[in-house]
């Protein structure tokens, strides 16, 4: 069996239209969920946690590239959208008194409602001068989150029950283990949902307006109506993480939300692929691993160049600074570029193309 | 529509940038199955005047009227709302044809009238394939429902195959089946005009605006343009606005001319009336010429 196809022919536009054709693409995601599958069962608990923390940022990067990656409408406000998401949810769970998944959702419709206002800017403003505008809403998000009271308790930080799923409780020994399985639902989920998007109608209108808005609105895409709806749904999903956030990490304060997680989270499409779900899951699985990695090394040299081991800070934020920008310079598109070249280069061989 | 109808009637359309009249008292009518040529030197508000029609630009003072079949608009969306504002009957035939002025609306609501247009320097969606650029042509025609689209499965897959059909028949008639799943970007020059055609005529429109579709064509690839037009024309059966300098394809291929200069028109009649309007052949060669 071939590892890769040599053509694809198919015989009706519903075959067509499937998302994996031929049998190497399905024996290759065959073998990545048999992973998946195996991973709570041989990760520990700390390496556990990372793979929550990066399903976590798949889920809001998902998000984010819908917005900035499809649709062409630079955001900076991630960090204060995750914000709205999570203390929305923590507060209906714990004083409402709304069962979790009922409080997430409600999250998610408040945080998309919340794109949709920020998003009005988006209608007049193109670019850089949108980026600023973002960075305002991420601001003033940041600015109430610390100063009203009423979201802690004046307490500065904001404590969440322990997630109960509809009146099943997570237990302290497996706690890892029990969110990692709800954490890939929703992210698988959310992957397909976004994928689902992209191949409809609605999704190629937010493309339209990305590649040209003038040609857009002449073929009678609302311009208005496409904008704020990406801006909607962007947020759905980054309300779903920041909802996720509050409930895995228990624990909410604003410096969660600061305008370094909005950078984060650019980076992880950045490094991903613009423009693509597959992108944003690989973006922020790397994003989540490099800190880890990096003091990982800092360890191994440390003995050796002590300064890299004293000042591990500044390097994680070198080395985060560092991989933007060779990203940027060598491979604009990203991870998911690498990987079709890749796939390419063994379909092709032994030719070169 | 039936042909030899009035399809479009530009009254009195004035267009100023600030102290620069791009157009002035422009008056102009369409009729439908008619290809309608636009002629003029360069700066004499040509896509100025395209760009009025398709809502682009909002004109200074005039009016521009589009005449359409109700049933024709708002196919895809299922029900009724054939026409927003206050359409009025107009005749009283078994169609029901209505009038719509276009100077008010935008664009994206002129398209939803059923006017499609294409542009003088390409403006296709270059990071999507010739397939997605198609389909985007048939946007008004299909229901934008966020979360059927996210679900995929039922009324979304239907949905995209219904149109992916009549999409595949655009692009036999122009012969795009190589280029299928290209990005646009990709392509020859001569390739994403024909595209570009093909996008407008997937929105299966009743007027068609073209903004020199032939421009920077050597002499066979204008004649291949020349051909796909008038298949445009005669197997869609759609009213064609055409923008072009070449003046032997526009002698070739077009029932009406108008012709424009300075802003205004200074011509209009069949391709041999406007050949031997002095005005018009004073503007092209020069005073001197016209003697």
């Amino acid at each position: 069996m071939a590892a890769v196809e040599t053509g694809r022919h198919h015989t009706s536009y519903r075959s067509e239209l499937r998302l994996w054709h031929t049998r190497p693409q399905i024996v290759r995601m065959a073998v990545l969920a048999v992973v998946v599958a195996v991973l709570p069962f041989v990760l520990d608990n700390y390496w556990l946690s990372l793979a929550n923390t990066a399903l976590i940022a798949t889920i809001g990067a998902i998000g984010l590239n819908i917005l900035v990656g499809y649709t062409g409408q630079i955001s900076l406000g991630q960090g204060g959208f995750l914000a709205v998401g999570a203390f929305t949810s923590a507060i209906l769970t714990d004083r409402v008194g709304i069962p979790a998944p009922f409080s997430i959702i409600g999250a998610v419709v408040l945080t998309a409602a919340v794109g949709v206002i920020v998003g009005l800017p988006a209608l007049r403003l193109k670019g850089l001068y949108l980026a600023i505008a973002t960075l305002a809403s991420q601001m003033v998000i940041l600015f109430i989150v610390r100063r009203w009271g009423f979201l802690t308790e004046g307490q500065g930080f904001l404590d969440v029950s322990r997630l109960e799923v509809f009146g099943f409780r997570l237990d302290r020994a497996n706690f890892e283990q029990q969110w990692y399985l709800i954490l890939l639902v929703l992210a698988i989920l959310a992957a397909f949902t976004a994928t689902n998007l992209f191949r409809t109608g609605v999704g190629r209108s937010f493309m339209a307006v990305r590649d040209q808005d003038i040609a857009a609105s002449a073929m009678g895409v609302n311009l208005t109506r496409a904008k704020l709806t990406a801006f909607a749904v962007s947020n759905g999903y980054v309300g779903l993480a920041g909802a996720l956030m509050a409930h895995y990490t228990e624990i909410l304060s604003w410096e969660k939300f600061t305008i370094d997680v909005s950078i984060l989270y650019l980076a992880m499409i950045i490094v991903g692929g613009m423009g693509s779900i597959a992108g944003a899951v690989y973006g922020a699985v790397f994003m989540t691993i490099l800190p880890v990695l990096v003091r990982e090394a800092a360890d191994v040299v440390g003995g050796a160049v002590p300064i890299i081991k004293n000042q591990l800070p500044a390097v994680e934020h070198g080395v985060f600074g560092l991989t933007i920008i060779v990203f940027l310079i060598f491979e604009p598109r990203g991870l998911n570029r690498i990987w079709e070249r890749v796939k390419d280069w063994f379909g092709f061989w032994p030719f070169r193309y | 529509m039936p042909p030899g109808q009035p399809l479009l009637q530009v009254s009195d359309l004035t267009l100023k940038f600030g102290g620069v009249t791009a157009l002035a008292d422009v008056n102009m009518s369409v009729e439908s199955g008619r290809i309608h040529a636009i002629i003029g030197p360069n700066g004499a508000g040509k896509s100025s005047l395209l760009n009025c029609i398709s809502g682009l630009y909002k004109p200074t003072s005039g009016s521009v009227v589009l005449r359409y079949v109700a049933d024709d608009v708002g196919r895809g969306r299922g029900s009724a709302a054939p026409a927003e504002g206050s359409p009025a009957p107009a005749e009283a035939d078994s169609l029901d044809i209505r009038e719509r002025a276009l100077t008010s609306l935008p664009p994206n609501r002129v398209a939803r009238l059923g006017v499609a247009r294409s542009f003088q320097n390409i403006e296709l969606f270059e990071h999507l394939t010739v397939l997605e650029n198609m389909m985007l042509g048939r946007h008004i025609h299909m229901n934008q429902n966020v979360f059927t689209s996210m679900l995929w499965f039922g009324p979304a897959r239907r949905q995209e195959i219904a149109h992916r059909e009549i999409v595949e028949e655009v692009i036999d008639l122009l012969k795009l089946q190589a280029f299928r799943q290209k990005p646009v970007g990709t392509l020859a020059y001569g390739i994403q005009k024909r595209v570009e055609l093909g996008r407008a005529l997937a929105l299966q429109p009743s007027l068609l605006l073209l903004d020199e579709p032939m421009a920077g064509m050597n002499a066979e690839e204008k004649e291949d343009m020349a051909r796909y037009i008038l298949d445009v024309h005669e197997l869609a059966g759609v009213s064609i606005v055409l923008i072009e300098h070449d003046m032997n394809v526009v002698m070739d291929i077009s029932n009406r001319v108008t012709v424009l200069d300075f802003g205004r028109v200074i011509g209009d009649g069949t391709p041999r009336e406007v050949m031997d309007n002095p005005r018009v052949i004073e503007a092209y060669l020069g005073a001197g010429a016209a003697a």
